[in-house]
């Protein structure tokens, strides 16, 4: 059975119950339902029309807790109603699932377990799965999220960048278990991409797809995190890249530049280039500056000294970092790369073992740790 | 979306304000502590922010490898052990700061006389897995 097919169709079908009538909470646990029978039913006899069975047996489903709602309530309304015929909305009707799974009110970790469950289609075991945290927990976390949003006019529309922070913070944090979820991310947001012509989704995209590129060259066969400069370029997903940069160059062309565009146009100067050696950090420290200018994140100043680094040597990095707070993520690990490079692997070592002390990941934690133990060794 | 722990301290962490020892409650009062902890339990799992909760045995027994073919050493309990664990919750939360508030209300738990303990617990965070965008 076509797994991906079918996910690729919750998000019509769902604004297709939701034009007809259905509350958003209800019309989603009705889709969830059919899409439980269609992985129950589809291996032996996949529909013709696959969407039009979804939304058949989704309806049904929706009817039929809505018709036990109202007895139960002594109340007869409007579910018996035929459905109105249905105009040709599915764009649309994606882009408002996408604004509504990011509303605003919601938390950024409601807002990722809807988009995934409402618009991309998985279950909750799978997104429990993927976040490490028991079924009944993100059950709730998705129920809470639905009545949160539930006030919300389907039709209004959301701000674009609420929705591509979410689809970021897919991409960039979660685990993979039975589902893939930075390919999961990639592909909900394609599917933005086709609904909403806009060049910061474009960038998106372009950057999910150029870092999604190096993921096999990221590990090492024991699990340990191989820097970039350290990684086997032979190993990147040429194709990947190539549709990255055409996406990428299309988006930049339109002349409004935003956060992603820019992210992705350093990832672009990276995966163009052949070795380490011949990365053009120059263009990238430029990058750095307008991304600095666009977003006043203190991770790009700090992301900015390492390139400054590169292009102007170390010491002009070490004092692009001084003017930075000391207390920022990861200030202690580009101070010792920064302070290796200048040929003091005194101070190196030491300031590795401190940023190792620091480390928000255990990947991260035991590569600075070997990069301090590595100085230390060649000092004896 | 990040984990945190909540760790509880038999020994080992500064005494709470309400610092009287469990066996001298009233049979009314260990019930209400715990109908307390299961409330909290059950609430997290309604924000969905729940993760797990264990409650610790007090005795250990400390265990080491002792050579090829030789059966481990074990040693201990030992009771000049300055930290000792009792339990933990994990939590999956927003922030800092809301892991900082379930833990202080988590440390309101009801104790002797039916007032909260003021306990303190001790707050660490995961180490998560490593973002896929890093530069």
């Amino acid at each position: 059975m076509n797994e991906a097919l079918l996910r690729s169709l919750t998000p019509s079908v769902l604004g297709i119950l939701v034009r007809r009538g259905a509350g958003f909470a209800a019309a989603e646990d009705a889709v969830q339902d059919a899409l439980v029978e269609a992985v129950r039913v589809w291996p032996a006899a996949e529909p013709r029309d696959p969407k039009g069975w979804l939304v058949t047996v989704a309806w049904r489903k929706f009817l039929d807790v809505a018709r036990a709602d109202a007895a139960r309530r002594r109340r007869e309304d409007l579910v018996d109603e035929e459905p109105a015929p249905e105009a040709a909305h599915a764009a649309d009707d994606t882009l408002q699932l996408y604004f509504l799974c990011a509303h605003p009110s919601l938390t950024p970790s409601s807002a990722v377990a809807l988009t995934l469950r409402a618009v991309g289609g998985l279950t909750t075991r799978q997104i429990a799965q993927a976040y490490l945290v028991p079924e009944a927990t993100m059950a709730q976390r998705i129920s809470r999220a639905k009545r949160t949003v539930s006030g919300v006019r389907f039709d209004q529309p959301g701000d674009v960048a609420t929705v591509l922070r979410v689809l970021y913070l897919v991409f960039n944090e979660g685990y993979s278990g039975e589902v893939d979820v930075a390919a999961e991310a990639i592909r909900l947001t394609r599917q933005l991409s086709a609904a909403f012509d806009h060049p910061e989704v474009a960038g998106l995209l372009a950057l999910m797809l150029l870092h999604h590129a190096r993921r096999a060259a990221r590990t090492a066969p024991d699990g340990s995190l191989v820097p970039l400069a350290e990684q086997d370029r032979g190993r990147w997903d040429t194709e990947l890249i190539a549709e990255g940069v055409e996406i990428l160059q299309a988006a930049l062309a339109r002349d409004r530049l935003g956060e992603f565009q820019a992210q992705a146009a350093i990832a672009a100067l990276h995966a163009d280039a052949p070795t380490a050696e011949e990365t053009d950090w120059v263009q990238i420290v430029e990058w750095y500056d307008e991304l600095a200018h666009l977003t006043d994140s203190p991770v790009v100043r700090l992301n900015r000294a390492v390139a400054v680094g590169e292009a102007d040597g170390p010491r002009a990095g070490l004092a692009a970092l001084m003017v930075l707070d000391d207390s920022l993520p990861r200030y202690a690990a580009v101070s010792a790369y920064l302070h290796e490079r200048d040929g003091d692997p005194a101070t190196a070592a030491r300031l590795y073992a401190e940023a190792a002390q620091q480390a928000p990941n255990l990947a991260e934690r035991d590569h600075l740790t070997r990069q301090a133990a590595r100085l230390n060794a060649r000092r004896r | 979306m990040a984990k945190y722990l909540l760790l509880k301290h038999y020994r080992g962490a500064p005494a709470a304000v309400n610092d009287v020892p469990m066996d001298q409650w009233t049979p009314q009062e260990i019930s209400a502590h715990v109908q307390y902890m299961q409330d909290f339990a059950a609430r997290l799992e309604g924000t969905g922010e729940f993760v797990d909760g264990q409650a610790l045995a007090p005795e250990g027994t400390y265990v080491r490898y002792d050579g090829e073919g030789r059966p481990p050493v074990t040693d201990g309990p030992f009771a000049e052990t300055k930290d000792l664990i009792a339990g933990w919750m994990v939590i999956d939360v927003d922030s800092y700061e809301r892991a900082i508030e379930l833990a202080g209300e988590l440390s309101a738990a009801p104790g002797a006389g039916g007032k909260p303990i003021h306990e303190w617990l001790e707050v660490r965070p995961f180490l998560a897995a490593p973002p896929t965008i890093t530069e």
